[in-house]
């Protein structure tokens, strides 16, 4: 069951769940932020309004810069900004931001462990018709892999409006990977955040299940759902939802690996790299047990609705389900 | 603004820039690896800059009203070492430590080893990038009332990458009149002549056609690097570059003009070149005797 102590949206399994895309809490973000902090600017490469800075770019004109379409100036010249103070949040599409200017981002931002808050939209599949050369499923190991980088995969609008005020104030280099469609809303206001710290959405603290899936993005919400139709089976499932990919809650994971001693994990990017292989490879230091991953394997996207997507490529809630049912009975 | 230039000015200059010149033979020669001919050809620019043109403090690195030089083309950096070590920024020993082990002086600058370092550089093309975000955050905060200047000193080579244009872009956009770039254009890259390998001519239209003013000078007449210096700084409605022709491996008679030794150190066999044993001190005497004004034989 939901664990309450989350104060999650009550109505979060009604039919009728409000949807709200995950990067409108960036849009809402970066404005609060902006208020707090005079500091605070904003570069975009072209994209503005699709990655939500044009309200920032309304209320704060004189702290906004147009960059054009230069991914690689725009994380260069957002180093440049922080070297004189400035908190530079850039926003481009993740296919092309941190994608395309992936040496920019490791070199003139992390290697100089200076406070640029890179935002990636439109990452994951869901992008849907646009199709592969857009649907960024790398993102999160080109990210991760960079030292100095702090890595956030926010699950809905809120979660996201949270990541975006915090990473301002964190002085760091940041990946903030974010979803164009519209999400159903988990959590609330009042939801607690930390960043570093994952979340059990579902599930009681401490106590045994049967399985324990650890998700991110937009897809916390499908392995909810899948956590609903095993209990009706009888079979007993926690949710931990992973906000901030780097750096890890490894006491977090490692506690649900103790307690359910068994785990799957869901995302909505490549296998290799993703927050599954991150999960891994704290598990298999500190407490191993079967792992099964939802995921991309090894291939590109393409054009398509949403869900034909999702499905295609394996992380519909039937394949989570299927994985959790597998991986149980991996257990030793 | 700059103050008038005697004699005794440049006199003064000439002889830092010998100083930094026998200083980056012998620190390559320590390090073993490392470039040549980017820093001697760039020495009479960088000892310019540091004692003559920069407003800095070298016992106070961090201090806020400073004007910023961001070098872009990293691996020159032995004269950046050398020049900030005669100005008194650390002891000229430590240039000794070049590329070794937990040296501070990494083969390419790293500013978490060296914080008084503006930036990191080494991957090409992103520096001009840096200053830009520099000059324009400088611009949100101080509008143009501002005097703080921001050199950004890349290579030639550099302008092969995409990048370099871009900020180009949107530095004339910004109309950047705080913005002074100082391009070494010593017409060699690794693979060859520049001009071969992808010919950047005419350059100075390019920059123009993009909002530059542009200066043209010989980059080891410091009369005219800081004439070219001044009338940049005294454009106030777009950005500035220098193109300033130097002599690669400037100093050295056997280096000058050789793109062979754009990233060798002195000690490197090298066909129709001294033998390598002897390399490093034929640039030394020549460098203490001749203070870098020996005319090259292919001039």
């Amino acid at each position: 069951m939901i664990n309450n102590s989350q104060k999650l949206n009550t109505k979060l399994f009604d039919k009728k769940v409000e949807q709200v895309p995950i990067r409108s809490g960036f849009g809402d973000g970066l404005v609060i932020a902006g208020e707090k902090n005079p500091q605070v600017v904003g570069l975009c490469a072209d994209l503005t309004e699709s990655t939500k800075m044009n309200l920032f770019a309304d209320k704060f004109p004189k702290r906004f810069v147009e960059i054009g379409v230069a991914e690689q100036n725009l994380a260069g010249v957002a180093s440049g900004m922080s070297a004189m103070g400035k908190i530079p949040f850039i926003s481009s599409y993740a296919m092309f931001s941190p994608g395309r200017n992936w040496e920019q981002i490791r070199t003139t931002i992390c290697y100089n462990d200076r406070p640029v808050v890179i935002a990636g939209s439109h990452a994951g599949v869901s992008v849907g018709p646009d199709g592969g050369t857009h649907q960024a499923i790398e993102d999160i190991a080109i990210t991760r892999v960079i030292p100095n980088m702090i890595v956030f995969s926010p699950c809905d609008h809120i979660e996201a409006r949270k990541v975006t005020i915090a990473s301002a104030t964190l002085g760091k280099p940041v990946y903030i990977r974010l979803a164009r469609e519209k999400t159903p809303v988990m959590t609330t206001d009042e939801t607690p955040f930390e960043v570093g710290g994952a979340q059990l959405f579902y599930g009681e603290e401490m106590k045994k299940a049967d399985v324990g899936i650890i998700a991110t993005g937009a897809l916390v919400y499908r392995a909810l759902q899948v956590a609903e139709t095993l209990k009706k089976e009888n079979i007993s499932a926690k949710v931990l939802n992973i906000a901030t990919i780097k750096p890890l809650d490894v006491s977090g994971v490692t506690e649900i690996a103790k307690t359910c001693g068994a785990i799957v994990t869901v995302e909505e990017h490549q296998i290799a790299g993703g927050m599954g292989s991150a999960v891994a490879e704290a598990l298999s230091q500190n407490f191993p047990v079967p792992i099964e991953f939802i995921g991309v394997h090894d291939k590109f996207g393409q054009s398509g609705t949403q869900d034909e997507l999702l499905e295609h490529y394996g992380m519909s809630e039937t394949e989570i389900l299927n994985a959790c049912k597998k991986v149980i009975t991996r257990k030793v | 603004m700059i103050s008038n230039v005697t004699d005794e000015k440049i006199k003064f200059l000439e002889e830092k820039a010998k100083d930094i010149r026998i200083s980056i033979i012998e620190m390559l020669v320590a390090a073993g690896s490392g470039h040549s001919a980017g820093p001697l050809g760039m020495a009479d620019i960088f000892a310019t800059l540091y004692f003559f043109i920069l407003r800095h403090d070298p016992k106070n690195p961090s201090w806020k009203e400073r004007d910023r030089l961001i070098l872009s083309n990293g691996h020159i950096n032995p004269v950046l070492y050398a020049t900030m070590a005669h100005a008194g920024y650390f002891p000229v020993k430590e240039l000794l430590t070049l590329r070794k082990f937990k040296s501070r002086l990494q083969g390419h600058p790293h500013r978490e080893f060296l914080p008084m370092l503006e930036t990191s550089s080494g991957p090409l093309g992103s520096g001009l990038s840096q200053a830009v975000g520099m000059a324009i955050a400088d611009r949100m905060d101080f509008g143009k009332t501002s005097d703080r200047f921001f050199y950004c000193l890349m290579s030639d080579g550099e302008l092969d990458e995409g990048q370099s244009w871009e900020a180009v872009l949107l530095a004339g956009k910004e109309k950047l009149g705080n913005l002074i770039v100082i391009v070494d254009r010593n017409n060699i890259q690794i693979d060859g002549y520049t001009e071969n390998i992808m010919p950047l001519e005419p350059l100075s239209h390019k920059f123009e056609s993009f909002g530059f003013h542009v200066e043209e000078i010989d980059g080891h007449n410091f009369s005219e690097i800081i004439g070219a210096i001044g009338r940049a700084q005294a454009v106030f409605d777009g950005p500035s570059v220098i193109i300033a022709r130097t002599i690669p491996g400037k100093g050295v008679s056997f280096m000058e003009r050789d793109y062979k030794w754009h990233g060798s150190p002195p000690g490197t066999e090298m066909k129709g070149e001294p033998p390598k044993d002897e390399q490093a001190k034929i640039a030394l005497h020549e460098l203490r005797t001749l203070g870098g004004q020996i005319k090259s034989e292919h001039e």
